[in-house]
């Protein structure tokens, strides 16, 4: 049981990766990027057969995923910027697309890394520590450095130019910045940061699977909305740019705790993207049936006066 | 300074919609000149504004301003060129952004981005000076989010933006007609203040006959995409709404159908 909820821990931190990367396209540039899916199993398919076939070293697996899950972000980027393309249909024709690529990646369906090393397990055999803590130990210390770059990349001028992007881009195009370019860069961002999350689940997990990503863009969104939701009811609010960085992979963690914790009650694991999907459809749904409720009321109130 | 010389456009050529909205417009702007733009519905104020700024292409014509042929340029192109403040409050600044984040993005306009921070604590500084002008009460602000200020304070802080990196043009697009009389007042004050204190060449677009009389140094009324009377001087200052109605049924408008303000 405990082992279970340190594992669930374990892998809230490395999918957290790719909440980062929803969270870019989702929060900063209001477009829920459908690529995910496909760039997540990109990242770990490629990871996969590079460690088994060339018997690279893992870290450079690592940077493999991230880069290819870029190339995924321009192809979608290139699609909705140059082709006008609706984000959604252009993630998805992208998604499609990289289902059969990663087939042809490996080959097969899955890859295996049973007797390869990984960044994990070379970190735990030199520790001495468990592979769950070792994953954990170096999961944080990856997503506290990739949030300090993130908060420095959105803090420069082009990471200004480009959460505004998301705002009011008819501002954006008057202050000089082509926001093509602009939601191009977000979006190779952002999906570099799930190809990398796509290749540490790989190496965490031991295998890479061609439908390993399927449904990652519901356990992004509702990590960022169990995150928000946490975040809400911290003192501050937790409003300033990294806390919300921060809150992102904290929801994740706390999304594969919640898995852990319905798993363990009995829940069949088919099941569990029912369940994403009706968190995420409430966390979306609630806000609105608020808010008109609350124009009903004080209509009424108007009228009484 | 701008010269527009036979500007055509027309939108959704070919279909039942078709409406030529530019037709042949000439337009030259002198350095300095604060030009005021009064028209009926679809005169082509606003196209003409937004040819200027490349929202769209034109179909004919040339656009060039000190000289440099800007027709061909796209959107972010010409931003280098112009201040730009539009008719809603919300389209000239982010929302979920600070004021002196949004300011910082303004001060940048027409220059290449770079990986340098965003913002430097000398240019805070400033920006709080300028602030301090609108009398608003935003320089103690700065890291607020701009969607926590009113529609006024945002047009105001917009034209701020507009003017802080000095443009060769300012287009203003009715930017006060969705604010309260108040405060439209009180942002024309600010806008008249601006231009005079940098000079700045100037196209306002305005539906307020009265404004339109009483600022610039110039006054043009459109109809049906062209110029059809153009005012400067001691002629302007003479000018009456009475004189601009004649003008107007001259032209065949039907001001009883119109938006045009008499106040």
């Amino acid at each position: 049981m405990f082992l279970a909820f340190q594992g669930a821990i374990a892998q809230g931190i490395l999918w957290g990766v790719m909440v980062l990367g929803v969270y870019i396209t989702f929060r900063l540039l209001d477009i829920a990027d459908l690529t995910v899916d496909g760039s997540f199993a990109l990242g770990g398919c490629t990871c996969a057969v590079l460690i088994v076939e060339t018997g690279i070293d893992p870290w450079l697996g690592l940077l493999a995923g991230l880069l290819v899950g870029v190339l995924a972000g321009a192809v979608t980027g290139l699609l909705h910027t140059v082709f006008d393309i609706p984000a959604i249909l252009a993630g998805i024709l992208t998604q499609i697309g990289l289902w059969s690529i990663n087939l042809r990646i490996m080959g097969k369906a899955n890859v295996p890394l049973l007797r390869n090393h990984t960044i994990f397990s070379d970190f735990a055999g030199v520790t001495g520590l468990g592979v769950n803590v070792a994953t954990i130990i170096i999961g944080l210390l990856l997503t506290v450095a990739l949030i300090g770059a993130l908060y420095w990349f959105f803090g420069t001028e082009i990471g200004s130019a480009l959460r505004a992007t998301g705002n009011n881009e008819d501002m954006v195009r008057a202050l000089g910045v082509d926001t093509r370019i602009t939601k191009l860069l977000a979006l190779m961002v952002s999906n570099g940061l799930v190809g990398l999350s796509g290749a540490l689940v790989c190496q965490s997990q031991k295998y890479a699977d061609v439908g390993m990503g399927t449904g990652a863009i519901i356990v992004g969104l509702a990590a960022i909305v169990i995150g928000e939701v946490l975040g809400r009811v911290m003192p501050g609010h937790l409003r300033s740019f990294s806390s919300r960085l921060i809150a992102a992979v904290v929801g994740s963690i706390m999304y594969f705790l919640i898995r852990a914790i319905v798993l363990q009650m009995g829940l069949d694991p088919n099941d569990m993207k029912l369940l994403s999907a009706i968190i995420v459809a409430l966390a979306l749904a609630v806000p609105v049936v608020m808010e008109r409720a609350a124009a009903r009321r004080s209509f009424s109130k108007g009228g009484e006066a | 300074m701008l010269t527009l010389s036979n500007i055509s456009k027309t939108f959704n050529k070919g279909t039942v919609t078709e409406k030529v909205a530019l037709n042949g417009l000439n337009l030259h702007l002198a350095p300095g000149d604060f030009v005021t733009v009064i028209g009926g519905n679809g005169a082509g104020k606003s196209t003409m504004l937004n040819s200027i700024a490349g929202v769209f292409p034109v179909d004919a014509g040339r656009i060039t301003l000190d000289g440099v042929d800007i027709t061909r340029l796209s959107e972010p192109k010409r931003a280098q060129y112009l201040g730009r403040v539009f008719q809603d409050p919300m389209r000239g600044t982010a929302a979920d952004m600070q004021i002196d984040e949004n300011m910082a993005l303004a001060a940048r306009r027409g220059q290449r981005r770079t990986l340098r921070w965003g913002i430097t604590a000398a240019e805070r500084e400033l920006f709080a000076d300028k602030l301090k002008m609108l009398g608003l009460g935003l320089e103690t602000r700065l890291s607020d989010k701009v969607g926590l200020l009113s529609g006024g304070q945002r047009q105001a802080l917009t034209l701020l933006m507009a003017s802080l990196k000095k443009p060769d043009l300012l287009l203003l697009d009715e930017h006060t007609a969705a604010l309260d009389p108040k405060t439209a007042a009180k942002v024309l004050e600010l806008t008249t203040e601006i231009v005079e204190e940098d000079h700045l060449t100037t196209l306002m677009v305005t539906h307020n006959m009265h404004d339109a009389i009483r600022l610039g140094n110039r006054l043009i009324m459109m109809c049906d995409g062209r110029v059809i009377y153009d005012v400067s001087g001691e002629e302007k200052a003479h000018l009456h709404r009475a004189d601009l109605m004649a003008k107007f049924e001259e032209a065949g408008e039907d001001m009883s159908s119109d938006r045009m303000l008499l106040g």
